[in-house]
């Protein structure tokens, strides 16, 4: 299996914030918390676009990077979660996460910081599976109940899509060939631009 | 006998090799080690049993990662409208 990702199509979100109030029931997340948003760019102009965010569950975590009493794993399924039991709270993992994906419940009267928190894929902690005590901690297990992520399998026009990263590149692919645009959002020339002039041929000879 | 001029090419030489050895560049980059995970171990999710669970379609064999990744692969087509619909 590939790793477990989100993919969300900023052509088709309406900015309806489905994503986070399923998130938000699904997991009973704290007041304060927000382990996804809707992000909006050039919000009230015409032709803006809107993306949900949330932990996108790196290859190459830099959470678990600075992280520096090792509280992160990545399961068989590529999903990224951390032993709140282990967690310091110390705010590594935000200062190092570009996603602002972990959250820190204002825990206390001076406003000091909790144990972090953040998008576990709907696959709960290490603790029992579907237990009460996985549930306090970390949410719904969904993953173990051989469900999605509750904010994708919500998205009233899947624009938010989870679950095995093969299959719903698939399903992006096949969506933007069959509407004729949007395929341009992802990919090389979002990545590296365009060429200058792309008639333009190799240069010949031998490979240094 | 070494004479002055000597001793003079000598010391700016080897103030020139003092001076070169601030040059030597070191590796900026710290490679990452891979932490070593501290905390409990997880189960997996095919170790579950899907008959445990609630409301799901989704059926497997417990402890077969094979059958429940198919499970898993089969839902997600719920998000692919143009397999729903058409």
């Amino acid at each position: 299996m590939a790793r477990m990702k989100f993919i969300c199509d900023a052509e088709r979100c309406i900015e309806c914030n489905g994503c986070v109030t399923a998130c938000k029931q699904e997991n009973e997340v704290p007041w304060g918390v927000n382990r996804r948003r809707v992000v909006t760019l050039n919000d009230g102009v015409p032709g803006e676009k809107s993306i949900s965010v949330a932990c996108m569950h790196c290859s190459d975590a830099p959470c678990m990077a600075v992280c520096p009493v090792d509280c992160f794993y990545r399961t068989e399924e590529g999903v990224v979660l951390h032993d709140k039991d282990m967690c310091i709270g110390c705010g590594y993992c935000f200062y190092a996460c570009p996603f602002g994906a972990p959250q820190f419940p204002q825990a206390g009267a001076f406003g000091m910081r909790g144990k972090m928190d953040k998008c576990t894929f709907c696959a709960g902690g290490p603790e029992k599976d579907n237990s009460r005590e996985e549930f306090s901690k970390y949410g719904s297990n969904r993953l173990s109940q051989g469900k999605l992520p509750a904010c994708a399998e919500m998205c009233s026009t899947k624009a938010l899509l989870g679950g095995d990263g093969d299959v719903i590149a698939d399903i992006f692919r096949n969506r933007a060939l069959k509407r004729g645009k949007g395929a341009e959002v992802w990919g090389w020339g979002t990545a590296y631009g365009k060429p200058d002039n792309p008639q333009q041929q190799a240069p010949k000879g031998p490979k240094s | 006998m070494i004479s002055a001029r000597q001793r003079i090419a000598a010391l700016a030489a080897l103030i020139a090799l003092a001076g070169l050895a601030g040059c030597g560049e070191r590796e900026q980059v710290v490679v990452y080690q891979q932490g070593k995970y501290q905390g409990k171990p997880d189960t997996k999710p095919a170790d579950n049993d899907p008959a445990a669970s609630l409301y799901t379609t989704s059926k497997w064999t417990k402890g077969d990662k094979s059958s429940w990744e198919a499970a898993i692969k089969a839902r997600n087509q719920n998000q692919n409208e143009y397999a729903r619909v058409n």
